[in-house]
């Protein structure tokens, strides 16, 4: 993707606000691996906030103990400055593009759905006001022309636009993005980003979104945080991702290219190892 | 016996209105059977368990030749062997890849076990040939009664958890996010699952499960992916099998299974018709035009239908 737009300027982070997301001497080790260590972090309200880094350097653990399915080693993590509870209202997610198989009794609509009221114990009695929602979550991801269609039957990328508007059902404070665009055409991947972007610019939610690639989202990213070899670095795009940080990082030369506002990292040592994520 | 003597064993309508009176237990309790396994069939196949209701018939049955043989009650036997059965599979396999073989494993285990229960017992040949093959002629109260009971708390049971379950079922990941106890439920539904297989092998037999769990809703899945819809159907469809079999049945002395099967198979082949037959004039999308704008997307057809 070719983007000339300039990229927008962090929001205004009010004086009193308090950081949807604070971390505090955080450290997180797999096995006799560190993963990462003394990371103290504020992610404030409307930040669209990427986390780069290689396979296994724990990108996915990182939203996992955001999620509550992970427990730090040590270190603290505050969401909305309480500590984190799984399944809280407060949390979006959209994980990496998975298809559903042909068959799954799913049309576009009950899988948004799920977002709403998936949760809840029982079979919906009332559904006025279910019905209501799931229209406007359609309509705010542009899926309303696919509503009825089985979700089997729909792309990869319809598919992912439909877990993004699960994901905004709650209206979440914070939007966890686990490589959602992973797989998807450039058509859909500017798609989904847009409507990510919009939930953190207009809607002033966090976002944190695992990526390792930034630039299909770089024209929304506030800051990165980038994971490599048990170290991290966090600052603008402009601040980590130059060849003097990323050498630092990888201890091995690595050269950051810019063109046309797109960002090209040459010599990683992991890089032919990108598609195939794990940790 | 020429095929006229097949036919007439097949089909027997004689004294039909003098027997009719003599099934109604029988049909009660194939109605609620089917009720249930119209319900329970709808998860089995988004969960893709199918070759596990087999694997739990099997130990089903072999549970219900022990009871046999010992002489306990039968169906009890078969509910402890299935949901023993059940909980192995829900505790252990996790994804479907171990699952299937474990089951490939345990299933020709369970099978033995029960042979070798049936070559000991030493009473009526009838009763063993019916934990395979079904035996529903004589439903008595107290039967119905243990049957129809089981089958409500496992009905109330799934309504409770239907909501989280389909989230589970569908999107486990999505669902432990939003704080749903994905590895409970399951382990819960492999229970329930259990207990409605014991049920329907009092009907249908250890054999013959899949019919009664598996083709109802497989069926309905062919035809719509509207989810109330998906489960009247495959609940219609599973009463309408078992009922007809049972009405078929009465007048000759032929088990009901093959008559259950049948009509199941039948509606099974009529919704691939019906869905293949629309799928070629594209209407499957629910919406006349193509629904986004990246170019060259298409309707991607089922490969084949998961079923066994």
């Amino acid at each position: 993707m070719i983007s000339t737009l300039p990229r927008q300027s962090p929001s205004p982070q009010g004086g009193g606000d308090q950081p949807a997301i604070s971390l505090r001497g955080a450290a997180l080790s797999f096995g006799s691996r560190t993963l990462w260590q003394g990371l103290d972090l504020d992610i404030m309200p409307g930040e669209f906030f990427a986390v780069l880094g290689p396979n296994g350097s724990g990108k996915t653990s990182f939203l996992k103990v955001l999620l509550g399915l992970q427990q730090l080693d040590t270190g603290t993590a505050l969401i909305e400055g309480r500590p984190i509870a799984r399944g809280s209202r407060t949390l979006g997610y959209i994980p990496q593009q998975k298809s559903f198989p042909p068959d799954t009794p799913l049309r576009a609509r009950d899988l948004v759905g799920l977002g709403v009221d998936g949760h809840r114990w029982g079979v919906r009695l009332r559904s006025s006001a279910y019905n209501a929602r799931v229209d406007g979550l359609l309509r705010d991801v542009g899926a309303e022309s696919y509503a009825d269609a089985p979700v089997g039957l729909l792309s990869g990328g319809e598919q992912q636009r439909l877990r993004a508007a699960q994901a905004l059902a709650t209206d979440p404070a914070v939007l966890l993005c686990d490589e959602p665009l992973l797989s998807l055409d450039l058509h859909h991947q500017q798609a989904v980003s847009s409507l990510i972007n919009r939930q953190s610019h207009e809607k002033n939610s966090a976002v944190v979104f695992v990526t390792h690639e930034i630039n299909p989202v770089i024209e929304y990213v506030d800051r990165v945080l980038y994971l490599a070899d048990g170290e991290f670095r966090v600052g603008t795009p402009e601040e980590v991702m130059t060849s003097e940080v990323l050498s630092d990082l990888y201890n091995s030369p690595v050269e950051v290219l810019r063109s046309n506002g797109r960002i090209i990292v040459v010599g990683l040592p992991d890089a032919t190892t990108h598609h195939h994520e794990s940790a | 016996m020429d095929l006229q003597d097949v036919i007439s064993a097949v089909f027997t309508f004689d004294n039909y209105a003098q027997l009719l009176p003599l099934v109604r237990n029988s049909l009660i309790a194939g109605a609620v059977l089917g009720l249930l396994g119209g319900l329970i069939g709808t998860f089995v196949m988004m969960r893709d368990l199918a070759f596990a209701v087999h694997g739990i018939a099997e130990l089903s049955f072999a549970g219900a030749a022990f009871a046999l043989l010992v002489g306990a009650n039968v169906v009890a036997g078969s509910l402890v062997g299935s949901v023993l059965a059940a909980l192995t599979l829900g505790l252990m396999g996790i994804r479907a890849r171990d699952r299937n073989s474990i089951i490939g494993v345990v299933m020709p285990f369970g099978l033995g076990l029960g042979i070798l229960f049936l070559a000991l017992y030493e009473g009526r040949a009838a009763n063993k040939f019916g934990l395979l093959t079904g035996q529903i002629v004589s439903v008595d109260d107290v039967q119905l009664n243990l049957l129809v009971g089981c089958a409500v708390v496992v009905m109330i049971a799934l309504a409770a958890i239907w909501r989280p379950l389909t989230f589970a079922s569908a999107d486990a990941d999505l669902a432990e996010a939003r704080g749903v106890p994905v590895r409970g439920l399951s382990i819960l539904f492999m229970v329930l699952l259990g207990v409605s297989v014991a049920l329907s092998i009092q009907v249908v037999g250890a054999l013959l499960v899949l019919a009664l769990l598996i083709t109802p809703a497989a069926a309905a899945l062919k035809v719509t992916s509207a989810p109330g819809l998906v489960v009247l159907l495959s609940v219609t469809f599973a009463c309408v099998s078992v009922v007809g079999g049972i009405l078929l049945a009465l007048g000759g002395r032929i088990p009901i299974s093959p008559y259950v099967t049948t009509i199941s198979f039948a509606i099974y082949l009529a919704c691939r018709v019906i869905s293949s037959r629309r799928s070629r004039r594209g209407s499957r999308r629910g919406t006349a035009g193509p629904a986004g704008t990246e170019p060259g997307r298409g309707v991607r057809r089922p490969a084949s239908a998961p079923v066994g």
